[in-house]
């Protein structure tokens, strides 16, 4: 009983109060961060600028799902399908674009003659921009707000986002005329005229993630520490006391949850045209979870973890997986234990001084005893 | 009639085998408040566990489609299953109660983990285990109505188990323990009861009946490492429509659920059927949040 109430009070400490005035945390980190992201082309290969593109895109991903998570406490792990929906509807212009008037290849394959009538619109960048950030913000809200609703929190909501993850991701693998079904849609060749593979349009695609992330941090930076961002976590330690205060939890919850899924939208439109391709794998149930692995790495409940998360994990990832793809599998197995268990607070928490975790398996007798043989004299 | 009979049939049949796997989470549920996010790979633990003893049979006897090694393999299976989710239980989801977000999160890592030692094991590709020859045949009720023989013994089976639970919850006094823990935890350990020793033989029980699903599903297709993860989203919003923890609420949310599934994609296509289902699920929630049956609980 000694170890369990001692691990709780231990995660209680962990998750406790978010210190949005922390001066370091919040302001001179973020802008020695921004800086290095701005110099980097300056260092670095267009093939590793091409690829920190990429993180950042995860890092926006990643700020988005630890609004909700580490602030208000839903773990939603259906992400995915919002940063796919986003990467679609940009993927739809890119592909418009490309084909110059004709009807996409894939649709050609899968027997359509013309265009249905919700791509139509999507040929126009002032359309499918905007949509990239608002198709995922109204599924978001239409499915959290019948969710909150009805009082559903915890673990039922993650169930029902991952089986919105599964289901999202077998329908657009199903609807293949519509969708280009497993393989995505790809093969775009410009991007508002230019040509989307000259090393420049690489750059300022670079660029426009570093903005949009910028944007993105600052935005729930403001959210979070407004009264909003008060009533979020209030709502994550004792839902019914901010009901009874008179507030409703569903939609302030239904509000962040759509704008979380928003912002995970246009992290996907910038994923898209850098990477050249948008598929089902992107938004199924493992990438979706995987995203929850970032923030919890990173550090649940500061905005900047969830970006440090984001680029080391992947950055593990893309240095192993290729290589040791078996190894890989099991260490992120274990990423994932270990991260709950013996790192909760995650990189930021270790930097600020959290420390690690007591090992699970021991109790603080046998750590006591171990450390006293090592040091003989020891006291602690 | 006989195209839905047949429908009838092929429902209950996938609500058979949703249902053993449902069950597993529901009991940990309503025990612990824990959901085992690593539930489908016990249901591979237990299709993997049936290959593997076919494939010794196969080398001791040189007889592939031996009838009585499938017969071995269901309680070979429900015991390598239990025996596995008793281990995850001690090493790892006691230290997390009162923490259920925490613990999908650490279970999917032991899921990842289980998957990948199944893939460096077995290998990648999928296997085949061969049904034996008993199994192959058909029940022909009319000239249009056939019944695979291998749908019909599931069937049993699942009912079989179902039976077995239901022994063991309300007839032995292990049974009578587990649902005292449920129903009140801190009393049922102030008069005496092992709550441990009840979370953990729970918690192994229901991977067990994972086990059994597992073994049963190689007589349905071929199997592979993420098997499990399949028919456990599945099982997850079985469980949520039965409301979390209750047997009973489960057994009915499971024939729901295979119902609808079979008839919705009867009607239009797998993909849709599903889309519809979830749609359904989520709009009887806003009627009822707790579920088909309410937890009982002071």
């Amino acid at each position: 009983m000694t170890t369990m109430s001692s691990i709780i009070t231990v995660v209680r400490n962990a998750s406790a109060p978010v210190r949005v005035h922390d001066r370091i945390g919040s302001w001179i980190a973020p802008a020695i961060m921004l800086a290095v992201l701005l110099a980097a082309p300056a260092v670095l290969s267009d093939f590793r600028i091409a690829l920190l593109g990429k993180f950042l895109t995860f890092a926006m991903l990643a700020i988005s799902l630890n609004l909700i998570w580490g602030y208000a406490g839903m773990l939603s792990l259906g992400h995915g399908v919002f940063f796919g929906l986003g990467g679609y509807a940009m993927a739809m212009y890119l592909k418009l674009e490309s084909a110059g008037g004709k009807l996409p290849d894939f649709m050609f394959w899968s027997g359509l003659t013309e265009l249905p009538f919700f791509w139509a619109p999507f040929k126009y960048a002032w359309f499918a921009i905007p949509m990239t950030f608002v198709v995922p913000a109204v599924l978001a809200g239409a499915l959290g707000y019948l969710v909150f609703r009805s009082r559903i929190t915890g673990v039922y909501f993650a169930l029902i986002t991952q089986a919105l993850a599964l289901i999202v991701s077998i329908l657009f693998i199903g609807q293949q005329a519509y969708t280009g079904g497993t393989n995505g849609i790809t093969n775009y060749t410009t991007i508002f005229g230019y040509a989307l593979n000259a090393p420049s349009m690489q750059l300022t695609l670079y660029y426009a993630s570093v903005a949009a992330l910028t944007v993105a941090y600052l935005l729930c930076w403001w959210l979070i520490s407004s009264r909003l961002g008060r009533l979020l976590v209030a709502m994550r330690d004792d839902e019914n006391r901010v009901r009874f205060s008179g507030y409703d939890p569903a939609v302030l919850k239904t509000l962040v949850f759509s704008l979380s899924a928003g912002i995970a939208g246009v992290a996907g439109a910038l994923f898209t045209p850098q990477v050249g391709i948008i598929s089902p794998t992107m938004m199924g149930i493992v990438p979706s979870i995987e995203i929850a692995i970032w923030v919890a790495v990173g550090g649940r409940g500061v905005l900047l973890g969830a970006v440090i998360g984001a680029v080391v994990v992947n950055g593990a990832k893309s240095g192993l997986s290729e290589s040791f793809p078996a190894v890989w599998q099991y260490f992120l197995g274990l990423l994932f234990i270990g991260a709950v268990l013996l790192f909760p607070s995650g990189i930021m928490g270790l930097l600020r001084g959290e420390g690690w975790q007591r090992p699970w398996w021991l109790s603080r007798e046998q750590i006591r005893g171990a450390i006293s043989r090592l040091v003989p004299g020891a006291t602690r | 009639m006989e195209v839905w009979a047949l429908q009838l049939f092929n429902g209950l049949s996938l609500s058979s085998i949703l249902l053993l796997i449902a069950l597993g989470l529901a009991l940990s549920f309503g025990l612990m408040n824990v959901i085992n996010l690593a539930h489908g790979e016990f249901i591979m633990i237990g299709a993997y566990t049936t290959y593997a003893l076919q494939q010794a049979a196969l080398s001791f006897t040189g007889d592939p489609q031996s009838g009585v090694t499938f017969l071995i393999a269901i309680p070979v299976s429900f015991v390598v299953a239990g025996a596995a989710g008793y281990v995850v239980e001690n090493a790892l989801i006691r230290f997390l109660y009162r923490r259920p977000l925490d613990t999908l999160l650490a279970t999917w890592g032991v899921g990842l983990f289980l998957q990948q030692l199944a893939r460096s094991i077995f290998g990648a590709p999928n296997v085949q285990v061969v049904a034996p020859p008993w199994l192959g045949s058909a029940l022909t009720v009319t000239s249009d109505l056939v019944l695979p023989i291998k749908r019909v013994f599931i069937l049993a089976l699942v009912t079989a188990c179902i039976g077995g639970l239901y022994w063991y919850m309300y007839r032995s006094s292990e049974g009578r323990r587990m649902r005292g823990v449920m129903q009140n935890r801190e009393m049922a350990a102030s008069l005496g009861v092992s709550t441990r020793r009840v979370d953990s033989f729970t918690f192994a029980l229901g991977s067990g009946l994972a086990g059994i699903a597992g073994c049963a599903l190689t007589l349905i297709g071929p199997i592979g490492p993420s098997l499990g993860t399949f028919y456990v989203v599945d099982a997850f919003i079985v469980v949520i429509l039965g409301g979390l923890g209750q047997v009973p609420g489960t057994i009915l949310a499971a024939l729901i659920i295979g119902m609808l599934n079979t008839m919705l994609e009867f009607g239009t296509t797998a993909v849709v059927g599903k889309v519809l289902v979830f749609a359904m699920v989520i709009l009887f929630l806003q009627w009822r949040p707790a579920g088909l049956m309410r937890a009982k609980g002071r």
